[in-house]
């Protein structure tokens, strides 16, 4: 995996999220999920160019349990965009790379 | 910039990838335009990368599962030259030879231009059309069992539909699910026997037969659904915490349904083994398929498309 992408636990979570200055979108997958491991590529690309401007985590919906129920995933893959440690905005399912950037886009600064 | 090929396959199920795998071992440098990640069955991989254990695919005695058996395939094809891209055509002009491909838009100098099409565009699943369905997509309703069967442990959940996916995703759920019912149309089933006999021997699952599902309700997340019987007319509800939607499938055919020959039933039509109604077309797989629809009948029918493609290409002297 690449290294401009954090993986989170429930443990790190808050104070990852919390702390950051740029908007943090969350990738819930898990290792038996078919289409998480399509959009696996893509989040790389995107944390490559977009950095600065968002940053890419993910967290592991198997070992991670308390963060997922917490949020409500009941469907992955399940993109979640943080802003100042608030989720503003919930992708559910796969996509394209260029639906993605376009649907999280007014967030970004 | 237009990139020229002799052979565009268009889609990568096993239809796709065995036409690619073939081409390619012709040397004839194939295109593959594999199509775009989404959570349905219309994405790279086709309708096996949301499955679970493949146990009747030849040459695996201990069973693979679908996404592992696609993996498999596009590294086949890789291997032996196909250019693979993440990309869907969303525009084909058949019209004049070469033939001509946008992927991303529809306007300006095509993507693609190739000498020979072999289609392997697959089919879609067929969503319920009730109300609740798409706004709770994700929280509650879900057209994948591998990715969302987890978030139901211990929860009664229904599976929509009577067929072989149906029946394997209702037996893959009650690893997870306090109970599953199977919500079917019709009073019997059109799944395999070992599926049926599989499923009717589970004794978490319970079979509603003749009914419909009316509409789908809950806030933030399914708590119920509306039932009718099909026979009777009769409603009924029923409290659930998750509808898996597995009533089949509709053959992908948007980008060359006007340039094409249909079938009746709105399959691409086929003759002669692979050709379709435009010289130098071919199609494979599911899209051209209504009888079968088996992984090991489309990677069959993409090793016809791709002999046909070959023999025809070599008719034209390219």
């Amino acid at each position: 995996m690449s290294e401009n992408i954090t993986t989170l636990s429930d443990a790190t979570f808050d104070e990852f999220v919390g702390s950051s200055d740029v908007p943090v979108l969350v990738d819930f997958w898990a290792e038996w999920c078919g289409p998480c491991k399509q959009i696996a590529p893509i989040l790389e690309e995107i944390a490559t160019e977009q950095a600065g401007k968002v940053t890419i985590a993910k967290l592991n919906i198997d070992e991670n349990l308390d963060v997922t129920r917490r949020f409500e995933v009941m469907s992955i893959p399940t993109l979640l965009l943080f802003k100042d440690g608030q989720p503003v905005q919930r992708l559910i399912g796969a996509k394209p790379k260029g639906a993605l950037l376009q649907e999280i886009s007014a967030h970004l600064g | 910039m237009t990139q020229s090929t002799k052979v565009l396959v268009v889609g990568s199920g096993p239809a796709g990838l065995t036409a690619a795998i073939y081409t390619a071992r012709a040397q004839l440098n194939p295109v593959v335009i594999e199509g775009e990640p989404s959570s349905t069955s219309d994405q790279p991989g086709g309708q096996l990368m949301l499955t679970t254990e493949v146990e009747n695919f030849p040459g695996f005695p201990e069973g693979i599962t679908g996404p592992e058996l696609m993996t498999n395939m596009r590294a086949q094809a890789a291997r032996f030259g196909a250019q693979i891209t993440t990309e869907k055509v969303t525009k084909l002009d058949l019209t004049a030879r070469p033939f001509r491909a946008w992927v991303g838009g529809n306007d300006g100098e095509p993507d693609y231009e190739a000498t020979s099409v072999i289609l392997a565009t697959g089919a879609k699943s067929i969503m319920l059309d009730v109300a609740g369905e798409e706004r709770l997509l994700g929280h509650g309703v879900s057209t994948c069992a591998t990715c969302d069967g987890f978030f139901f442990r211990d929860l009664p959940i229904v599976v929509v539909g009577g067929g072989d996916s149906a029946l394997e995703e209702a037996t893959f759920l009650t690893r997870f699910a306090s109970s599953v019912t199977i919500i079917h149309r019709r009073d019997s089933l059109r799944a395999s026997k070992i599926m049926q006999e599989r499923a009717l021997a589970n004794e978490k699952i319970t079979f509603l037969w003749n009914t419909q599902v009316t509409e789908i309700l809950g806030d933030s997340k399914v708590e119920r659904i509306g039932l009718t019987n099909t026979l009777t007319g009769e409603a009924s509800s029923m409290d659930v915490a998750g509808v898996f939607v597995a009533i089949g499938h509709r053959p992908t055919t948007e980008i060359f349904a006007n340039e094409l020959d249909l079938h009746p039933n709105g399959y691409l039509a086929v003759h002669q083994g692979s050709l379709t109604s435009i010289e130098g077309v071919f199609a494979c797989g599911d899209v051209q398929d209504h009888h079968y629809r088996q992984a090991i009948t489309a990677a069959g029918s993409g090793c016809m498309a791709a002999i046909d493609t070959e023999r025809w290409l070599e008719s034209q002297g390219s």
